[in-house]
């Protein structure tokens, strides 16, 4: 079998995470290959609901994610293309005393970590943001200029800039084995082998798959989520719409469609690697959309998806350097919510790489943090 | 753009409003065929170029037949029936929701 | 409705029809749906309603069909025209759309008779307002008594290129010029299999005494035609093209244009049924067994939209279908479904000697499967046209997935119904692959668009 060599980097995994460190990797003159093996998207990045949000992060993830955010801000200088970007508000609506009780004592966490991106609103503010809202909130919690962008168009502009800065990326080509030569990681696949020092699993929701073959073992489930997106509407709606206790999202898209998902559950069939939908879900969701938004009956629902995440138990990402095996670098288990973070970890993995350090700090994310819990 | 073939005395017509305008169609035709029989050139416009479209196929694969009938939009309009009374519009590039009920 | 059937069917053609009697007469409880207001799928449609001075325009081949709608009347089964199917998944559940209200309902086995549909014919122009499939005009005479305004040019080849043109001409319609594309090749290629046919000589029969009556016309045929583009303002008003080596341009107020048929494989591939690729027609179909079971379990296709045979062969499947559902379901011992299949396979294998002459004789054109100009729209719905395609192709996008998630090409309201055979044939002509390697569309819910209201109300019937 041929053995490619002369590599300075191997990216396990063509999502958005895969292509960001591919394409900061290049930054730095690295020689790269990205071997997919579905093609470039397919999966969690190509499903998404392509929501931005910082608004209701994890604690650990906030710096993440605020540094994020600058970034979609000018993500043109990044990937040559807006991606669709639109930096709307993202509001978690309060419909009850409860929900706003509830809201209130997030803001105040999160106030008291440093931090004042979230926003509380009454119901006279919510309502000029959000006219259709009528009697149905009484208030929110909003983080200014979160926005979303479209995944199609992101996933393809990833791809085509890592391509242009000289990374290769072979699509439909699975990674077989993983070993550790004299020097190098070889990498075999079904008909090619590669080799070079570094290793970056982003391999999404097989990355423990990945990460095993080196000796870093993480307990990494893999769930379906869903979404329905509709036909064509005028514009009638700014911000990207959460809720404080019931499961509602949805944004309106620049072509007018309105992506309806957030946590809803799909059914997942493992080996044959798809999603079907469960559709009682689909209904709750609607039923939900319904009485938030009576007007909203009328829209057409014109598709429903799933797509695979890979979620870890405390629901954070893994972004470390590998713990059993040196060369080997971890990003994945973005525990569906790794779109907004694409842009920083790209570039946060990219320093791991290049000088074995990070601005950020990344305890929360290392690899073996589920050992650590065991054995303490 | 059609034409009917036999047109009797016995034959059921009824009306039906098309964008603003009553028209006389045969009991049983669809909306489709009766407003192209009528000589709308167009069922609709197209989201993106405002582009004319009318019916490629007559049988509900191409959805280019989108109209709005009574007050619904997005139906295939070479499926339904023509009824008495029936409002019937073209469907214009992007349907719009603000205008009724938003408030 | 109940809420558990033992036979669930989809479609009212002669599959499903026949299909149906056949589950009836073994007390199998069977309900059938079908989104049309009128019976007959598309080759016998609304025969029920057909005017008496149609009959001969409409054909001895068309009422043939009357006896078998007779008896499905008679049949007892449960009938649901004007009735959507939006969902159907391997636990044999199946979302319908009646009247405003979304239901599931759950049956023991499914049987899929959709039927089929005229390959798109992605030419320059042939978004025109007046431009239409062959089959349009065919349906427009059927259901609603009606013919395109004339002049009317057809374009195209095939059967149905010339039975349509026959129903013009014997409905007094005038035509402008015949467009034929069949390749002289074709009918060189196709000699190998005449002796089979000879066997069905009726079928030959029948396509010569259209080709006479056509032949007889008072207008221009034009053969071996080829860069077929259709021109107009906010109307087509002129189509273009090359015949033996002229350019040409004929002018006229309706195009019909056909370039064969192929299975509407929406149902199975939402299922995810396994399909294997036709080359020599150029689609996709669902792999069955001689009962018609897909690769899913309790799930079976009859007629057309398992492949092309036509209505008669459609018909005997459906009966076969039937029988070993019947079986399945202890309705018959081993022996008994032999007896009673035997004479139907027999008659369904010599309904289907036509077809590998025609297959060989009318193979799709080259300008139906990959658009040569890079303006032409091949996805109708959201505008994206050939062009568009090849650059994501270019861009590093491989499969049709990929280039539906950059492009946007089969994300509209027909879900890839129009422009899912021309997007894997640009991406594989792109590629320099063949077609079948480049995979597929995957086809999701609803199969057609529901509100969110209905969802909200839907009701499942356990």
């Amino acid at each position: 079998m041929s053995n490619q060599t002369g590599l300075d980097a191997i990216i396990i995994g063509g999502g958005l995470q895969g292509c960001s460190v591919a394409i900061h990797l290049a930054h730095q003159n690295k020689r790269v290959v990205l071997l997919e093996k579905d093609t470039c998207g397919k999966h969690a990045s190509g499903a998404t609901a392509g929501g931005l949000r910082c608004l209701n992060r994890a604690p650990e993830e906030i710096p993440l994610s605020l540094a994020a955010k600058t970034m979609w801000g000018e993500i043109e200088k990044l990937v040559d293309s807006n991606c669709g970007f639109r930096p709307t508000d993202q509001i978690r609506i309060a419909g009850t005393q409860e929900d706003l009780n509830l809201l209130e004592a997030r803001r105040e966490r999160v106030c008291a970590m440093g931090y004042n991106h979230e926003e509380l609103i009454g119901a006279e503010e919510l309502r000029r943001l959000v006219p259709a809202i009528g009697s149905n909130g009484i208030g929110g919690l909003i983080c200014r200029g979160d926005g979303y962008a479209d995944p199609g168009l992101t996933c393809q502009a990833f791809q085509v800039k890592a391509l242009r800065l000289g990374v290769t990326i072979h699509q439909q080509t699975k990674v077989l084995a993983l070993e550790k030569g004299s020097e190098d990681w070889i990498v075999s696949t079904q008909n090619k082998q590669f080799s070079a020092p570094i290793i970056v699993n982003c391999a999404g929701a097989w990355g423990d798959e990945i990460a095993a073959m080196v000796g870093d073992h993480v307990d990494l489930k893999k769930e379906a989520l869903a979404m329905m997106v509709t036909s064509r509407y005028r514009h009638f709606i700014d911000p990207v719409i959460g809720h404080a206790s019931r499961k509602l999202s949805f944004k309106q898209m620049e072509n007018g469609t309105l992506v309806i998902g957030g946590a809803l559950r799909g059914i997942l069939l493992e080996k044959e690697e798809r999603t079907l939908i469960d559709w009682p879900q689909m209904r709750e969701s609607a039923e939900t959309v319904r009485s938030v938004f009576p007007f909203l009956a009328d829209l057409h629902i014109v598709r429903a998806w799933g797509g695979i995440e890979g979620m870890t138990p405390d629901r954070l990402p893994i972004i470390d350097s590998g713990k059993h095996a040196s060369g080997v670098f971890h990003a994945f288990g973005f525990s569906a919510h790794g779109y907004q973070l694409v842009p920083i970890v790209g570039k946060v993995v990219t320093d791991l790489i290049c000088s074995g350090r990070s601005d950020f700090d990344l305890e929360a994310f290392r690899i073996d943090r589920f050992e650590k819990e065991i054995s303490s | 753009m059609l034409k009917r073939l036999h047109i009797d005395q016995q034959q059921k017509m009824l009306k039906i409003e098309f964008e603003g305008k009553t028209l006389e169609v045969r009991a049983g035709e669809t909306v489709a065929a009766a407003i192209l029989e009528a000589g709308a050139e167009y069922t609709r416009t197209t989201a993106i170029s405002g582009a004319h479209r009318a019916p490629y196929c007559q049988m509900g694969i191409c959805f280019e037949c989108l109209m709005e009938i009574d007050g619904v939009p997005n139906r295939q309009a070479c499926m339904v029936e023509v009824q008495e009374g029936m409002k019937v519009n073209r469907q214009y590039g992007v349907r719009g929701l603000a205008d009724e009920k938003l408030v | 409705m109940k809420n558990l059937y033992d036979l669930i069917i989809i479609g009212t053609g002669p599959a499903g029809m026949a299909a149906a009697v056949t589950a009836r007469n073994f007390g199998l409880s069977t309900l059938v749906v079908d989104e049309q207001r009128d019976l007959g799928g598309q080759i016998y449609h609304s025969l029920e309603n057909a005017r008496p001075e149609n009959t001969f325009a409409l054909g001895t081949d068309y009422f043939y069909g009357e006896s078998l709608i007779r008896s499905f009347r008679k049949s007892g089964a449960e009938y649901l025209p004007e009735t959507m199917v939006w969902n159907l998944d391997e636990n044999h559940n199946i979302g319908i759309l009646r009247e405003g209200k979304a239901y599931q309902l759950k049956t023991k086995h499914l049987l899929i008779a959709a039927g089929a549909m005229e390959r798109p014919v992605p030419i320059p122009g042939w978004t025109l307002p007046g431009v239409m499939g062959a089959a349009a005009a065919d349906i427009l005479f059927k259901v609603n008594d009606m013919v395109p305004e004339e002049p009317v040019v057809l374009a195209g080849s095939g059967p149905l290129f010339l039975l349509v043109a026959c129903r013009l001409i014997d409905n007094g319609v005038k035509i402008a010029a015949m467009v034929d594309t069949t390749r002289f090749g074709s009918y060189l290629k196709s000699l190998p299999y005449f002796p089979q046919a000879l066997r069905v000589a009726s079928y030959l029969g029948k396509g010569l005494s259209m080709r006479w009556k056509i032949q007889k016309g008072d207008f221009p045929i034009f053969q071996s035609a080829d860069n077929l583009a259709i021109y107009g303002a906010d109307s087509a008003e002129e189509i273009h093209f090359t015949s033996l080596g002229r350019k040409r341009k004929i002018h006229a107020k309706s195009f019909l244009l056909h370039d064969g048929v192929v299975p509407n494989i929406q149902f199975t591939r939402l299922l995810e049924c396994e399909h294997q690729w036709y080359e020599r027609q150029r689609y996709w179909k669902p792999v069955l067994d001689d009962w018609g079971n897909t690769s899913v379990n309790g799930v079976s296709v009859a007629g057309d939209c398992g492949g092309i045979w036509g209505a008669k062969a459609a018909e005997h499947a459906g009966r076969l279908a039937a029988i070993d559902i019947v079986y399945k379901q202890g309705g018959l011992s081993a022996e008994e479904k032999i007896l009673a299949a035997d004479p139907l396979i027999k008659k369904l294998g010599r309904e289907k000697l036509i077809r590998p002459f025609l297959d060989q004789l009318f193979p799709p054109s080259c300008h139906a499967l990959v658009p040569s100009s890079d303006e032409t729209l091949v996805c109708r719905c959201e505008e994206i046209t050939a062009g568009q395609i090849r650059e994501a192709v270019s861009l590093g996008a491989i499969s049709p997935g990929q280039v539906k998630s950059y492009t946007r090409c089969g994300m509209g309201p027909c879900q890839s119904r129009m422009c899912g055979l021309p997007l894997a044939e640009i991406i594989a002509d792109s590629r320099q692959v063949p077609t079948p390697t480049v995979g597929h569309l995957k086809i999701r819910p609803p199969l057609k668009p529901i509100t969110i209201g209905q969802l909200a109300d839907l009701e499942l019937l356990k």
